[in-house]
Parts: structure tokens; sequence; C-alpha cells
């Protein structure tokens, strides 16, 4: 066991109050492992991650290769050029493993860049809503309020349909419509922290007032950030999925869970394995990730139960 | 009385913004022509398309057609659906009362699934029940519902048989569709009432009335499950949002004829009128059941009425 020097540790505290009630980060790996569900989860995220990008070398076949001789043969089909067709073929004679697969890049591209987006401004709008309040802050609640009142998937629905299918537009209309959640919890944050001693110092020290922001108060509020992309980025997967389910997410061109219940939705019964591969894939990755989250949560801050 | 006043601008507020984001749907590619006409703009001289712009009124200044768009809705006029024949504002209200009725039979469903299970998880926290039942609540947030869906008509609809796949006609056929919608609101409210419970159970009061002799039952439905509730009824007007935002997809799924699925069919065919028509009724009901909620919890809760 290594000794701790107690004049060092104060020393450290002092320098850095934020850094000395944070959980050692070397603790990372040894606690997710002893959590069982969260282990798991971040083994079957792992997966998807890899095969969304190693997806043209893992992929059996071409994911859009049509051919209509061999559509809706059943799992374990093999053709006469000896390919053989672990999860079967769909309608349109294409393989559904390779469409699978292909499908987590399409759903960790859009869970991601749309959590960077809403994160991003979010962020920003809550600090400065919650740091200067005032008129920013009261623009910022009724924007909160008016948003509220829409269900967030009829706002994307509605915007999608006009703007027409796209992976780009997905993604900006995501991460558009989701930064409110963000903004209201750092803004309570904020709020919580603008009186604390530490800040009240580097305004009497007489520090500009961006560097009281981004350097005194932003780094005290990433935990329910982090915590909140987490749980966003499964919210943006099952959006994105839902958005393409109904036609108006990713172009058909494109293989993505949503689409491929869609396309498979006409056969059930029929030929299953069109829909419960792409609704496993979507019900796992989306679990594993809130599992995660709630890991993290409980990992970063246990106090954040209450708030998230 | 100054809390009504507040909360009635803003429902007001709201009002006002989901009706800029109504009219503002038609502008989003620069040109309402273009969006109401569609591909029909190929078959049309240009003439044509000029005559239609001065006839719709698109050729004034935007505050002009927004003055008389809001005008017009008002008087019920949302423009009329070339597609149904038919004023838009009729083809949605004919539809509400099946949306109204889904909705309600699932977040009745939900509050008397949820809130027993929760009970029960918190009277014997890490039980084997409570351990099911938090499984449950994880896998029933993470389950998007067009999946959920496709799985009970899978089982019920198409193998067993047992219930109807598609449709409106009897009491049967808003089984499925009701548990579609109500699955997640289960998830969240079980959860709520669960950590809920737990937390006042440790209250000094619950002490209090179980020294004084009282019944455990007594403490656990009268002292701590009154108190528990609060939380719950708080999140009901978001939890509407998400029922009738959620009605979208599975009215889609189990051909629900309500307002859901006319807006995705509308979507389908660009008739937009409806689509606006859809999207603002379902954001007034919304925010009329939430100022509702707000002023009938304003008078339960003497702490709300005068601000602290």
């Amino acid at each position: 066991m290594t000794e701790i020097d107690p004049a060092a540790e104060t020393q450290a505290v002092v320098a850095n109050p934020a850094a000395a009630l944070r959980p050692k980060r070397n603790a990372f790996f040894p606690r997710l492992f002893r959590s069982k569900a969260a282990t798991i989860s971040a083994i079957i995220f792992l997966v998807v991650v890899i095969a969304a990008l190693t997806a043209p070398w893992l992929s059996p076949a071409d994911p859009s290769a049509i051919k209509i001789i061999q559509r809706l043969k059943p799992p374990g089909y093999a053709n006469s050029a000896g390919t053989t067709f672990w999860l079967g073929t769909d309608a349109l004679g294409r393989d559904v493993l390779s469409r699978v697969i292909f499908g987590a890049r399409v759903s960790l591209t859009v869970g991601l860049s749309a959590v960077l987006i809403s994160g991003t401004i979010g962020l920003l709008v809550g600090l400065l809503s919650g740091y200067f309040g005032g008129l920013i802050d009261d623009l910022f609640m009724r924007i909160c309020d008016i948003q509220l009142s829409f269900p967030t998937i009829l706002l994307a629905l509605t915007i999608m349909a006009v703007l027409g299918s796209g992976l780009d537009k997905l993604i900006l209309v995501l991460g558009l419509t989701g930064w409110v959640q963000y903004g209201r919890i750092v803004r309570s944050q904020v709020l919580s922290l603008k009186n604390d001693e530490f800040v009240l110092a580097a305004r009497a020290t007489g520090e500009r007032q961006w560097r009281i922001i981004f350097q005194h108060i932003l780094p005290n509020i990433w935990s329910p950030v982090i915590v909140i992309a987490s749980f966003t980025v499964a919210s943006n997967i099952v959006a994105e999925a839902s958005l393409s389910f109904l036609g108006v997410g990713v172009p058909p061109s494109i293989p993505s869970w949503g689409t491929m219940l869609a396309d498979g939705r006409q056969y059930i019964g029929v030929a299953d394995w069109l829909t419960v591969p792409a609704g496993l894939a979507i019900s796992l990755t989306v679990l594993s990730i809130n599992i995660l989250g709630d890991w993290l949560r409980d990992y970063l801050d246990p106090r954040l139960k209450n708030l998230l | 009385m100054r809390y009504i006043v507040r909360r009635l601008l803003q429902s007001l507020f709201v009002v006002f913004g989901v009706s800029i984001v109504a009219f503002g749907m038609l502008f989003m590619t620069g040109d309402p022509t273009e969006v109401i006409l569609g591909d029909a703009t190929d078959r049309m001289s240009v003439a044509q398309i000029e005559e239609f712009r001065v006839k719709m009124g698109f050729d004034r200044p935007w505050y002009v057609q927004y003055a008389s768009f809001v005008g017009n809705a008002l008087q019920g006029d949302f423009g009329y659906s070339f597609i149904r024949h038919q004023p838009a504002y009729e083809v949605i209200t004919d539809k509400l009362p099946a949306t109204i009725k889904l909705a309600s039979f699932a977040f009745v469903l939900s509050l008397l699934v949820s809130i027993p299970l929760g009970v029960l998880s918190a009277i014997k926290p890490h039980k084997p029940l409570d351990n099911i039942a938090t499984v449950l609540a994880l896998v029933g947030q993470s389950i998007p519902s067009f999946w959920l869906g496709i799985l009970l008509i899978m089982f019920f609809g198409v193998y067993l048989k047992w219930l109807p796949i598609s449709g409106s006609g009897t009491w049967q056929h808003i089984i499925m569709p009701g548990i579609t919608l109500a699955a997640f609101p289960i998830a969240r409210n079980m959860r709520l009432t669960r950590s809920s419970m737990l937390d006042f159970m440790q209250r000094d009061f619950v002490r209090t009335a179980r020294a004084k002799g009282i019944s455990e039952n007594r403490v656990i439905y009268a002292h701590v499950l009154r108190n528990s509730l609060l939380p719950i009824v708080t999140s009901i007007g978001l939890e509407l949002g998400f029922l009738l935002g959620g009605s979208v997809i599975t009215e889609t799924i189990f051909g629900w004829p309500g307002v859901g699925r006319e807006i995705v069919a509308a979507i389908g065919s660009k008739d937009f009128y409806v689509v606006q028509a859809g999207v603002i009724m379902l954001a007034l009901i919304f925010a009329g059941v939430n100022l509702l909620i707000d002023l009938t919890y304003s008078l339960i809760d003497p702490r709300i009425r005068y601000g602290s």
C-alpha cells in the first residue's frame, strides 16, 4: 500500500477543490467491473461500436445489393455461389446480417452527433442564462415552455416532413430539438453554484466574467451533462429509428434499423427474420446505454439520482 | 391570484410559440408554394405557379401572412385538404376522439399497473419481486414502442390469434395499442413511485406514525403513499405530452384511426395543411391540459399558490 502524505493531500485539495471531491480516475474500470449489469452493457455497447467502425470488413455481403431471385430466404440460406446468409434475406434479396451491421453506423452516428449539437447549445444557453439571469434567462425559460409543449417526436416529425429525409437533416433536427433538457439542468446547477465562495472569490479578485463561467463554474457541472448526454444518445437512437420507421428519417437507400423494421412489418408471421434482428439490435443497444448511463450517474455523483 | 395570472400569460406565450412553429413549417424550405404544390410544380407553367402563389396570398409580406394565418386559425380555418376534399380542421377533429380514447386508456392502464408495482417493490426492496419489477422497468424504458408493437402483433395477433392486429371496431382492438403506448409511462412511474416511497419511508413523520402504533398497512398507504404520489401527479402533465406524441407511432403500427396516423398519412401525401392543423391541435390540447393540472395543483398545494 502506498503511504499518503497528509501535507501533500491538503495542498492538492487547496489547489483544486473540485478535484478533491471527484472520485479517483483509476477507480473507473475496477468500479465498472464490480457491477455485472454495467459490465455486460459495456461489452454490448463495445460490440455495437466495433460493428459500426468495421462494418465494411465485418459484413459478409453488400448491404444494398438487390437480388430479387434470392428474396425472403430464411436464415442459414446458402446461394449457388456458396454465400451463406446467416440471418436470411429481405424482400429485395439483400443480406439481413449485413444490413444490421451497417445499421449500427447510422444509429451511432445520429445518436452521438445529435448529442454533440444539443449538448453544446444546451450547455452554453444554460451557463449564460443561469449566470447572467435577467432578460436572457426569461427568454430561455419561455423557449423551454414552448418546446416542452411540443412532444419532441412530433416536432422532429413535422420538420423532417417539410425538409425531406436525410442523415444530415436528421442529426440537425434531433440536435436542435434536444438541447432544452441540458439547458435546464445546467441552468439550475449554475444557479446553485454562482453564489458559492469560490465563485465569489474569483469575482472579488476581478477575474473576467467569461473566465469565471468557463474556468470556475463549467468544470463543476460536467457530471450531470455527461449523464444526460449518455441518456440522450439512447433516446436519439430511438428517435432516429422511430422517424425512419415512419419514413421521414434516413433515406431508404441507407440501411437503418428503423427502416428495416418498417419494411419487415408487412411480413410478420411470414418472414420474422426481417424484424427480429433489427428490433433486438435497437433494444439491446438502447438498454445497454441506459444501464451504463445509470451506472455513470452513480459513479460520477450519487446525489444526481434525485435530479436525473 | 398572481400565480394564476402568471400561469395564464405563460400559456398564452406557449400558444403564440406553437403558432409560430406551425406557421414557420411552410416557410422552412424558403417557398411555401413549393411545399404545398410539391412535385406538381414540374407539370405547371411559371405563370400558373405565380397565379397559385398570388391566390394563396404567399406573395404578401410574412407578417401579413402570419396575421391572416392566426386570424383564420382562430375561426377554425386551417386551410383546405385537396386530398381529403375537406377542411383540414375537420379532418383532424374527426380523428380526435379516437386519439383521446387511446391516450386515456393508456394513461389509466399506466397508473393502475405502475403505482401498485412501485409500492410492492418499495415495501420489500431488493427482494425477488422488486428485482423482477426493476428489470421490467428498465426494459420497458429501453424498448422502442414500434418494436414492442411489432412483438405484440407477432405473438398475440399472428401466432396466438387472440387479438386483432389492426383497426378499432371492438374492445379487443384497444388492448395492444394501449399496452404499447403505456409501456414507457408504466416503467417510469413505477421507478418514480418506488424511489419516492423509499425516500419517504425514512422520514421522521413515518417513524412517528409507527411509534404511535398505527398498523403497518396504514403507515404505508395513508402516510407514505399519499406523500409519494406528489411527484407522480407533477409528472402527469408531461406524460400526457408523451402519450399524444407517442400516439403518432402507435396509431401507425396498429392502424388506429386517430390524429397521429392522420398526420403521418398527410406527411406521406404532402397534405401540409392537415399536418399543420394536427400539430397545432395536439400541442394546444397538451398546453391546455397542463394549464388545468397546474391550476388544480395550485389549489391543492398552497405552497405553489404563494410562490414559495
